[in-house]
């Protein structure tokens, strides 16, 4: 507990007033250690924006969301016209609801640049663990965010969606068909399903993003952000025990992050005035059309930022089964002739890998293309104990490293590109050579990423006055 | 690093940019339509042919008549000369048709058509071409109880309404041998009676028509343009302060 401070009856009133607060909520120690004497590496580069940007987006699309709130129906006979009403009755509505859809959007774009910089820049590296996790949290509470923010337009996109996305649920086996009819409240996706999902896209997964976004940010500042060198900077202090490559964040990067929030400004801006449906990507035409139970349409697939994990979905058929089941074989016939492990582990590894290998032989391949969906974003979490590579970032790692992060890189957006297509047989067989490379990248990571000879790391970073 | 993200962009431009998806399923290529947008005694004109054609079967129930003093009528001319099915300038434009009548007559319910145009886009153009290219092929085929078929949507439930404005017509096709291959494409067509207009006129009619389908789908889109150069005058002028601003702050940074 702090001390009682007494200011001289003289003061200025605004230091009056502040002394007045502090000895009673902790203002300045908190502005203090999350702002002007929070210490971040001076050497941030483009990449370091989208943190903050990820907390601009959450802000704006909180604030309008709220607006759109206030005219929305969620009724299955009105959503779409109170949609529409928005658009062209409301004052402003329109520019309202735009900032909204394309705020969804702008998110999955900010969100995934950001993991990416994480990624590259093994910034889930110990101590930076919990902040991943976190953000991963953040990341699968965003996706069922937008998931079910998506049928509130209640269009024939909003509506099939959510038709196919909860369907998948009913392959799970035994608890399947229930656990859709709970998450549906019907049958067929219907009013129910708008009611339940308008309240968990307004209240409940709000929350959680909110209490996430405070843990990861808390997190960070409990560890100190990583930089693009991977250099620890708390390792090098001075005499008065502030970092050498550290510098306040408030003002440097305060005003270096206000002219990020410009420049993407110009960018979202661009988009909401000028070309909002971004060439049916960020609106999908066919979501022009009121829901419809009876009339499916030709082809549905799910906003861009799904397409990648929906690829990998459609990739899971019951031929790539034998594919997934000789891989299971493969590891565990490695697991019990190369791992140093004990005999009874061994038992343990083949037992499993047999009991697996049934399963998959026993159950629909529509499920195991669910648990593939899932687990792709699941993987993510245990990224921080996958990595052993002896550096943390990429630009001292093996320059081939460099050229698998870049296929990495090249392969979700080909993903993300067949998730788009209608079904092919070609793309059939790239998104399943796809996805074996997805999960090939993280789960062979503990042996990968130790080959191949890393390059000196500095003690500084790296940094050019500009 | 700079090499990777320039193959990142590459990547991400190119399937962008090839992405054929969201076809609207039709089966000859769309013709442009004009653009009329800023032209408000052609959206009048659309909006005249809108209201006494179109607005008999189709409803256009999230538009409000008074909406039209956008395109420079005033209330009293919208009261004299378009309000056929209201007798309130703030109604939207609702129908008195009964869904099942409709089902009975046309085969299925003729779609509400205030955002048509947003959800005809596709990879062939915009909405207003696939309107512009369905309202100018329709051609006598008597195998249909209608009497009509279309080319851009086969099979079509709705007759030519506009007919006596072009005119009873015949599609003439050539047929091509590539490869082994014999494919039909359209050659002309045939003039079986004239209409009231001439095809040229036509052709205009139904280009003020779709822009004003165009502007109705989304009557914000000029307002939304001027806004938005301000808006982005504004950001260009804040980027600048925001970047001599970082420079000032950062130039103690060794």
């Amino acid at each position: 507990m702090a001390e009682f401070k007494d200011v001289p009856p003289n003061a200025p009133a605004a230091e009056k007033a502040l002394n007045w607060i502090d000895n009673r909520f902790p203002l300045s120690k908190l502005f203090k250690e999350h702002m002007s004497e929070y210490y971040a590496p001076k050497n941030f580069n483009f990449f370091y924006f989208f943190g903050v940007l990820s907390l601009l987006v959450l802000v704006i699309q909180i604030l309008t969301g709220i607006f759109l709130v206030m005219h929305y129906k969620p009724d299955a006979d009105e959503a779409f016209a109170s949609v529409e009403y928005i658009m062209r009755d409301v004052p402003w509505g329109w520019l309202i609801r735009y900032m909204h859809s394309t705020g969804a959007s702008a998110f999955f774009v900010v969100v995934y640049l950001h993991m990416f910089r994480g990624l590259i820049y093994g910034s889930y590296r110990k101590p930076r663990e919990l902040v991943w996790v976190f953000g991963c949290a953040i990341f699968l509470a965003l996706m069922g965010e937008a998931f079910m923010g998506y049928l509130l337009p209640w269009g024939q996109m909003s509506y099939w969606g959510a038709q196919v996305i909860v369907n998948l649920f009913s392959a799970i086996p035994f608890i399947g068909p229930d656990l859709a009819l709970l998450i549906r409240g019907d049958y067929v996706v219907g009013d129910a399903t708008l009611n339940r999902f308008f309240s968990f896209h307004v209240i409940a997964v709000p929350l959680v993003l909110l209490g996430l976004v405070v843990a990861h940010i808390i997190a960070l500042h409990e560890v100190g952000s990583n930089n693009p060198d991977g250099v620890e900077i708390k390792d090098k202090k001075d005499a008065n025990g502030k970092p050498l490559d550290g510098i306040p964040f408030h003002p440097y990067y305060s005003v270096h992050d206000l002219m990020g929030v410009i420049g993407f400004l110009l960018v979202f801006c661009a988009i909401i005035f000028f070309a909002p449906e971004f060439g049916g990507y960020f609106l999908e035409y066919n979501n022009f059309i009121p829901a419809d139970p009876l009339k499916t349409p030709l082809h549905i697939a799910p906003v861009w930022y799904f397409t990648p994990y929906y690829s990998m979905l459609r990739a899971i058929t019951s031929e790539m089964m034998y594919g997934l089941i000789l891989c299971v074989l493969v590891a565990a016939y490695l697991g019990a002739t190369r791992a140093n492990i004990s005999n009874f582990l061994k038992v343990v590894v083949v037992g499993s890998a047999v009991a697996l290998v049934l399963m998959m032989l026993s159950i629909d391949a529509k499920f195991w293309g669910v648990v593939v969906m899932g687990g792709a974003v699941v993987i993510l979490f245990f990224l921080p104990w996958l990595d052993n590579c002896a550096v943390k970032s990429i630009r001292y790692r093996p320059d081939w490293h460099v050229w698998l992060y870049a296929i990495f890189v090249i392969n979700f957006f080909v993903l993300g590109y067949l998730g788009i297509q209608p079904p092919s047989a070609i793309g059939e067989r790239v998104s399943q050579l796809g996805t074996l490379f997805y999960f090939g990248f993280f789960l062979l990571m503990p042996w990968w990423s130790r080959m191949g000879e890393t390059k000196p790391v500095p003690d500084r970073v790296n940094f050019v006055a500009h | 690093m700079k090499k990777f993200i320039l193959s990142v962009i590459l990547v991400l431009t190119s399937a962008l940019s090839a992405v054929p998806s969201f076809a609207a399923g039709s089966s000859i290529p769309w013709d442009k339509a004009p653009d009329r947008l800023n032209d408000l005694g052609a959206l009048q004109n659309g909006a005249k042919l809108f209201v006494n054609y179109c607005l008999n079967c189709h409803a256009a129930s999230y538009m409000r008549f008074n909406r039209l003093t956008d395109i420079g009528l005033t209330e009293q001319q919208i009261k004299d000369n378009l309000l056929f099915t209201t007798d309130k300038v703030g109604e939207t434009m609702k129908i008195a048709m009964d869904p099942k009548q409709g089902k009975d007559w046309f085969g299925g319910n003729p779609p509400d058509l205030t955002v048509i145009a947003r959800s005809r886009s596709g990879s062939g153009g915009s909405g207003a071409d696939y309107l512009y290219t369905y309202l100018r092929t329709y051609y006598r085929d008597e195998s249909k109880v209608t009497g009509w078929n279309n080319l851009a949507f086969p099979n079509v439930g709705m007759p030519h309404v506009l007919w006596e404005l072009q005119g009873q017509r015949k599609p003439v096709f050539e047929e091509i041998q590539s490869k082994g291959h014999t494919t039909q494409v359209l050659k002309g067509w045939e003039q079986i009676t004239p209409g009231k207009m001439s095809p040229i006129a036509y052709d205009s009619a139904v280009g003020d028509l779709v822009n004003y389908m165009q502007w109705m789908a989304d009557p914000t889109q000029s307002t939304r343009i001027r806004v938005g150069v301000w808006v982005m005058l504004y950001l260009l002028v804040f980027f600048v302060i925001a970047w001599r601003l970082n420079a000032a702050y950062w130039k103690d940074i060794r």
